[in-house]
């Protein structure tokens, strides 16, 4: 061996996969670093308000849901919870998760000049997109504070496990949104089918109102919908006692998330190699 | 311990396109459009269902845009490689650079690579100077301190200093490549792989570039790929080069040997007649048909002569049933070298042709004094119908200047470097008599 940097071959052959793409993946961290951050750099530019535009949106609209649910529909909160407050903890979650999922699932596609001229593990992309989401997400706990200050509501222990919902959120986005990003590279009819899925998601996950109204029968079902158990560990952790937690529906929310992390990574890594040529 | 850096063996690489099919009536029944669409339709749901590729138009055709490609390049060597457009040297740097992966065989190399495809690639219009080079060299695979070490002397490459600090949405085109190219040129990667990237910004800050390529390659031992089409830049910074045809490497030897190669290579395309060229683009309202040279008399010649009338004279198609308005036709003209020399537009004259009637009809373009050197020139088709590529053919074809008397004293110019002759005289007169004259004709 007369080489004095002792480097490792690199094999290019057609279905060759990378043997170490996970650990690839842990030294390009500082290119999601920065990725991540140029999409929280460049989201406010001339903008007059800039970033209260993360606080004012979410505000508005736990408002909003508090009027129509609350008041108009009179649905009932967790115990003695604040409606607001209640909205406002399963709001969290679900802001997350729309803007996760839809960021990333664009994130492909807006990222093409990068894709095809640059090679990096393309699953960081994606994850950035996220992290963008997770940002918001701690933003917004701003508020929640905010709120809990104003009706002086003491949360209790359980608001320690909260980064456990706050991972299977991340998860769950993340999942999804790797599938449907894939799958948007090839087919650009999933570009139209984001916003559909989001829009109906916000009525079928308990966002407005408080899964203790959907009857027993049809719970475990309902938990089909992995929200459900984000939202509802949400609202357990920050809201004490005054939310149950359903378990079995925690459980399958779970199982459905783990799903879609497997079925999403696996499509993703199948199709990685051909992005430059699809997209 | 073998010294190669880089071992291509049977690289390849198939690509699906799509058409429309061959008949393209300008008037079609809408039964005709539902039937093709639907027949468009259905292929395109069993492809989805297969989890095959979507491809656009009607008929499927495989392209092998690289086929068995091998090659070996030796540790620290600049290779340069060459060939004509669509030839494959973009497809092979893309897999190289892990960007697309091959068809078939395989590449090796030895060492950290990094790839140059595009300047500027990531670059945001809205991130200051001093961010976009971070994110840039993250996005070629630069550590952070390593930008941080390097920041003052890629910001002192780039002449940015000023700047730094603005939105590169606001930089001149100019900035802007010399910032991108200049972190570019500061990763230190084992393998450098870099496309043709020089073509933009100006000749001092190229120059500036192919000198830190140069110095790259030679003090640090660092192997090049490049590719371009600048001849001159290839023959001076690597010794050796690869040629690419048609996806196929056709030569791998001497630089100077292989670009003369090229060169005839580019001759012989554009030798052939133009309607059976399919390498075109366009909407095909019209087709340049083919192409011949006329002398001074109207009668064809086989070479130009300097200093006398020449007249490209094209035969062109009008393949709609009417008659058509608002065409452009403009010929670039390059060099030997591939340098563009000249370009015959008629947008340029504010010529804007009409009234070519359905079928073919003859375009004259007259030089009334051929001003080119003598030497070997090669032309490119552009031309528009109402401001849409109506045909638009590279290399289309090539004429010969030969020497002639420009000047009238049967004398051109000996040196080689020159590329135009211009008319021109010398005045001699006494300082001020010039005033003198003036004021004499104002008292008449």
């Amino acid at each position: 061996m007369s080489d004095t940097n002792v480097t490792q071959d690199l094999i290019i052959e057609r279905g060759r996969t990378e043997r170490h793409y996970w650990r690839d993946l842990w030294h390009y961290r500082e290119l999601l670093q920065v990725l991540a951050w140029r999409d929280i750099a460049v989201r406010y530019k001339q903008t007059v308000i800039g970033a209260a535009w993360a606080l004012i949106r979410p505000f508005l609209t736990m408002v909003v849901f508090t009027i129509v649910f609350g008041k108009l529909a009179k649905l009932p909160s967790d115990g003695t919870a604040p409606y607001a407050l209640m909205v406002f903890a399963g709001m969290l979650p679900w802001s997350f998760f729309s803007s996760a999922l839809a960021d990333a699932a664009n994130s492909l596609i807006g990222n093409a000049n990068l894709i095809s001229k640059v090679y990096f593990p393309r699953l960081i992309v994606p994850i950035a997109a996220v992290m963008v989401a997770l940002v918001d997400l701690l933003i917004s706990f701003a508020i929640l504070i905010a709120l809990m200050l104003w009706y002086r509501f003491m949360p209790g222990w359980q608001i320690l496990l909260l980064p456990i919902f706050v991972a299977i959120a991340f998860m769950v986005s993340l999942g999804m949104g790797v599938w449907i990003a894939t799958l948007n590279v090839k087919y650009r009819d999933f570009r139209y089918v984001i916003p559909f899925i989001v829009q109906l998601g916000l009525y079928v996950s308990p966002v407005g109102f408080s899964s203790s109204i959907i009857l027993d029968q049809w719970r475990l079902l309902y938990s089909m919908n992995p929200l459900v158990g984000v939202i509802d560990g949400f609202r357990w952790c920050l809201l004490g006692g005054e939310s149950q937690l359903y378990l079995p529906g925690l459980w399958l929310s779970i199982g459905v998330t783990a799903f879609f992390m497997w079925l999403g990574v696996r499509q993703f890594r199948k199709m990685e190699r051909s992005f430059a040529d699809l997209i | 311990m073998s010294d190669i850096a880089i071992a291509v063996e049977n690289l390849s690489k198939r690509y699906l396109v799509g058409h429309q099919s061959a008949k393209r009536e300008r008037y079609t029944a809408l039964r005709d459009v539902i039937g093709r669409e639907a027949r468009n339709f259905v292929r395109k749901t069993v492809d989805v269902v297969r989890g095959r590729q979507i491809i656009q138009g009607d008929e499927v055709e495989e392209f092998w845009a690289l086929k068995d490609v091998s090659f070996e390049v030796r540790q620290g060597e600049v290779l340069g490689i060459i060939g004509r457009n669509g030839a494959g040297k973009s497809t092979l740097l893309k897999i190289l650079s892990r960007i697309t992966e091959p068809d078939q065989g395989r590449a090796i190399l030895r060492g950290r690579v990094a790839s140059l495809l595009e300047v500027g690639t990531g670059f945001h219009p809205e991130l200051t100077g001093r961010e976009n080079i971070y994110l840039n060299g993250a996005i070629l695979g630069m550590k952070r301190v390593e930008i941080k070490q390097k920041f003052d002397e890629i910001v002192a490459f780039a002449e940015v200093e000023r700047f730094l600090d603005t939105p590169v949405k606001r930089y001149s085109s100019g900035m802007y490549v010399r910032l991108a190219f200049s972190v570019a040129a500061h990763l230190e990667p084992e393998i450098l792989v870099v496309d043709e990237v020089l073509a933009v910004g100006d000749i001092d800050f190229q120059k500036k570039c192919l000198g830190k390529m140069e110095d790259v390659a030679s003090k640090h031992g660092r192997t090049i790929l490049f590719v371009s089409h600048n001849m001159a830049a290839i023959e001076s910074m690597c010794r050796s080069a690869l040629l690419l045809d048609a996806g196929r490497c056709v030569a791998h030897r001497d630089t100077s040997l292989v670009v003369q190669e090229y060169l005839r290579n580019v001759g012989r395309v554009s030798a052939t007649p133009l309607d059976v060229r399919i390498d075109r683009e366009g909407s095909g309202d019209i087709r340049f048909v083919s192409m011949s040279l006329e002398g001074s008399r109207g009668s064809e010649v086989g070479a130009f002569r300097c200093g006398a009338e020449a007249t490209i004279h094209f035969v062109v198609e009008n393949r709609t049933d009417r008659e058509l308005r608002g065409f452009r036709a403009a010929i670039l003209v390059e060099n030997a070298m591939a340098q563009p020399v000249a370009v015959l537009d008629s947008w340029l004259l504010g010529h804007e042709i009409s009234g070519l009637p359905p079928g073919r009809a003859s375009l004259r373009v007259v030089i009334p004094k051929m001003a080119l050197m003598p030497g070997r020139y090669q032309i490119w088709i552009y031309s528009t119908v109402n401001g849409v590529i109506a045909d638009w053919i590279k290399n289309a074809g090539i004429f010969n200047v030969e020497s002639g008397d420009y000047y009238g004293t049967g004398r051109l110019p000996s040196h080689s470097e020159v590329m135009v002759l211009l008319d021109h005289r010398f005045v001699v007169s006494e300082e001020n008599s010039a005033e003198r004259e003036r004021s004499a004709q104002n008292n008449l």
